[in-house]
């Protein structure tokens, strides 16, 4: 029968992954729409003052679902995890504080005149406000993940067992952790904790990825229609070089995440390679099968690979599994699945990417006639699920790694539990998240096809600007002409 | 003044900052089937369309600060009322995404079911908050380790839900008086008229309510006794309240409004300074109620917090006036609107 604990999980699970496909939207298109209203400032073409419209409203779309899915997790933490609320309250708590006060009131004070001030302040205005919420929409980014990194790697805190601060390495039982509390000594070792800033870099570049390709994907596919070249084309530009430049910074910034976990949680590490035995010339896996019954893995391998990352050298031992207590064990398979397919997903993200860079370069990019092109674009097309399942997986992997804990080495997940909610309770509270969460889907998928059959503006249509920004936009292109010559 | 009173002050301010402005947006939504004409429906979301999330975060804020600062009574409350929260988070969704979709689509029952979903989203989430909010006042049954017993029935009896449609009403009322603001012509004629009932409706629940709680809390009888002031503060209360519908009448629809601000304002300085230092009564096991000094943070985290909050909350004002300001005036439907 499902317990409290695995409901509890799953629930979080799903409402965190559901809610996540949405901000990396938003933070990953703010920085594009960012550089289009820039590009007009400069330029005082009408074609980017069009893209910029038409991604705003892409943007407004994912934001307002990201938005009414992300109280959600603000609550689940006191419904369903009240003693690890009470436990982390007086550490977390002002992370999440600071979310509000400095990212969520500034992104949805500036969202107003982002999606809706076109009309009602100058363009520089405009162009401070898109600054403003893309801004505001990492800020939400750093102090969220400040406070997840906490839980992996907790650090300036000192635990308090009735009331008495206890003596660093106390890690209270079953029976003490009603009475315990971690408390703050230091506030910028907590902020600045082993992993945080490793995590926060490829957490915010993996969502610049997910915005630069869902521009990538729309636009290739209204070149391959034929549809809106001209706005397609430099849509196309823009965001392909924020993917080939992301998904390089993707492999530094993975590979300095992936540096830490060997530093702070070799469990986790063990059991993302599935290394069972403390080994040198421990390996690299490609793709595999852990066999949990024989503790070995079917697949393709680096031999040495995992030590010469781990300390330059194939001689290095790299701790495994068998360095640690059974019960304490993540769920080893699924975590080596997840962190390989992210891998994998990123390196082919980083030759998609590089692959259209060269085509630009060899000035092929937009020779839609020859079919080997057409196929490049139907993966284009195919793109935008990429990031997105790459960062649900590094989220798995990070996360399903830390289990059995739920702040790391200090409680474990099944002490967190709400004490008063029951199994029927969460499960009738999954069963309408899953119920509104389809409708959600369903209504969003939908709409954004409709976006993007409907399409831009036309270029020459500039009735929806007003005269001043007109008068602006001729003031730019003679000065950019005059530059010119 | 000690950082707990701070923060239970400034806890407060977030709500009541919330009561006020994401109080008219959720008004919009209960009135938002009386008006049957497609344009009208327009108008009225228009009218709240770039404010509604930034309103929104007010709460997120809000219940931050309370995890940050009383963390005890956030987890308390958070996990004892779980199905009032969870139906709580289905009706804030609802409403939304109901603005966000709803003039998407050009078809009746696309636009008739999320306007139903926006109307009765905003309503239950009044309904919920003032639930909350009710049974707060009223008491609510812990044990010894602060945790909320009382099981999920009890959560719904008659005096929290009685605040809680006190809570619609107060809502519907200030949501009347904003779109009064908002729109022009023979609208705005039909939404004035709407104002005084709508106060009427909101002053008989508000009389009902105080007989109600020398029935129901006859413990804040006893506060009350103890802390004569709180009649002060209940009569300014009233008289603000009065002022609306006179500033109504000689047209000044933005003195309304305000008053209608004060007006939240002061019952939440009146629940405040009645449930104070409590946070959560413990009835009938006075012992185990949270308070200010035992559900709260290490001062140190209170501290932190108030310089984020010294730092963070005159810019948030500050961007927050100049919206308002720039959305200043009433609504015009353009193809991109709501």
């Amino acid at each position: 029968m499902l317990d409290v604990e695995i409901l509890s999980r799953i629930q979080f699970a799903f409402t965190i992954m559901f809610h996540y496909i949405y901000p990396p939207l938003s933070i990953g298109l703010g920085v594009i729409l960012v550089i289009m209203e820039a590009m007009w400032l400069r330029t005082g073409n009408v074609r980017y003052h069009n893209m910029a419209r038409y991604w705003t409203r892409v943007f407004g779309l994912t934001f307002a679902i990201g938005v009414a899915t992300g109280i959600v997790m603000e609550f689940e933490f006191g419904t369903n995890w009240a003693t690890y609320s009470r436990f982390v309250g007086d550490v977390f708590g002002s992370a999440l504080a600071a979310e509000g006060i400095f990212a969520f009131f500034l992104e949805s004070g500036f969202l107003a005149i982002l999606l809706f001030g076109w009309n009602k302040v100058g363009p520089k205005m405009h162009f401070f406000a898109t600054v403003m919420v893309c801004l505001g929409a990492h800020f939400s980014a750093v102090w969220i993940v400040v406070a997840n990194s906490w839980m992996q790697t907790p650090a300036g805190f000192s635990i308090e067992y009735r009331g008495e601060i206890m003596p660093p390495g106390f890690v209270p039982n079953a029976d003490q952790i009603m009475h315990s509390r971690a408390v703050i000594h230091d506030f910028w070792a907590m902020v600045f904790n082993p992993s945080s800033m490793d995590r926060l870099s490829h957490v915010l570049v993996g969502c610049w990825q997910a915005g630069a390709f869902l521009v990538i994907s729309i636009s290739a596919f209204y070149l391959l229609r034929g549809r809106h070249r001209e706005f397609a084309m430099s849509s196309l530009k823009i965001a392909l070089v924020v993917a080939a430049i992301a998904s390089l910074l993707q492999l530094a910034t993975g590979a300095k995440s992936a540096d830490g976990v060997t530093k702070n949680q070799p469990l986790k590490l063990a059991a993302m390679e599935g290394l069972f035995k403390t080994q040198d010339w421990a390996p690299m896996g490609v793709v595999g099968w852990v066999d949990m019954e024989k503790e070995k893995v079917y697949g393709l391998q680096i031999p040495g690979m995992l030590s010469v990352l781990v300390g330059n050298s194939p001689s290095t031992v790299v701790t495994g599994l068998d360095a640690f207590p059974r019960e304490d064990w993540p769920q080893v398979q699924a975590i080596y699945q997840f962190y390989h397919l992210m891998i994998g997903i990123g390196m082919a993200l980083i030759g998609i990417a590089w692959l259209g860079m060269l085509m630009w370069w060899k000035g092929w990019l937009f020779d839609l006639h020859k079919p080997l092109v057409r196929l490049y674009y139907v993966i284009l097309v195919l793109s935008v699920l990429g990031p997105q399942i790459a960062n649900q997986a590094g989220w798995f992997t990070a996360e399903m790694g830390r289990q059995p804990w739920i702040v790391y080495g200090l409680m474990r997940t099944s002490q967190g539990l709400s004490a008063v909610v029951t199994a029927n309770h969460v499960l009738a509270s999954l069963i309408m998240f899953a119920f509104i969460y389809t409708l959600l889907f369903a209504v969003f998928v939908y709409l954004l096809t409709r976006k993007i059959q409907k399409g831009p503006d036309h270029e020459e249509d500039s009735e929806e600007m007003p005269p001043s920004w007109i008068a602006m936009m001729e003031r730019r292109q003679a000065r950019a002409a005059a530059r010119g010559k | 003044m000690d950082l707990n009173i701070i923060w239970f002050i400034l806890v407060g301010v977030l709500f009541t900052g919330y009561a006020m402005l994401d109080g008219f947006d959720l008004g919009v939504g209960a009135l938002h089937l009386f008006v049957r004409k497609d344009e009208d429906r327009r108008v009225f979301l228009n009218a709240i369309g770039p404010v509604w999330d930034g309103n929104e975060v007010w709460l997120v804020t809000g219940g931050g600060a309370l995890f940050a600062a009383f963390p005890m009574v956030y987890a308390t409350v958070f996990s004892g009322f779980y199905l009032p929260f969870m139906a709580l988070l289905a009706a804030l969704i609802f409403r939304a995404v109901a603005i966000e979709f709803r003039s998407k689509e050009d078809w009746r029952w696309w636009r008739q079911m999320w306007d139903l979903g926006f109307s009765v989203g905003s309503i239950v989430s009044g309904l919920l908050i003032g639930v909350v909010m009710g049974n707060i006042l009223q008491g609510i049954k812990l044990d010894e380790r602060g945790e909320y017993v009382g099981g999920f029935y009890a959560l719904l009896n008659p005096y929290a839900l009685l605040l809680g449609a006190t809570t619609v009403a107060i809502f519907t009322m200030h949501g009347a008086i904003y779109l009064v603001m908002k729109t022009e012509g023979a609208l705005q004629a039909r939404v004035r008229g709407w104002v005084n009932r709508a106060i009427g409706i909101f002053l008989a629940f508000y009389i009902v309510l105080n007989v109600a709680t020398l029935v129901f809390a006859p413990h804040l009888l006893d506060i009350v006794r103890a802390r004569p002031w709180l009649l002060a503060v209940f009569a300014l209360n009233v008289l603000i309240v009065l002022n609306i519908p006179r500033e109504n009448h000689k047209g000044n629809e933005f003195r309304a409004f305000l008053s209608s601000c004060a007006a939240m304002a002061t019952l939440m300085m009146l629940f405040g300074l009645t449930v104070f230092p409590n946070m959560l009564l413990s009835m009938p096991d006075p012992e185990y109620s949270l308070t200010i000094y035992n559900a709260a943070s290490t001062p140190k985290t209170h501290f932190i917090m108030l310089v984020i909050a010294i730092i963070g909350i005159p810019i948030v004002l500050a961007y927050t006036a100049s919206v308002y300001y720039i959305f200043r005036g009433k609504v015009k439907i353009t193809p991109h609107s709501y």
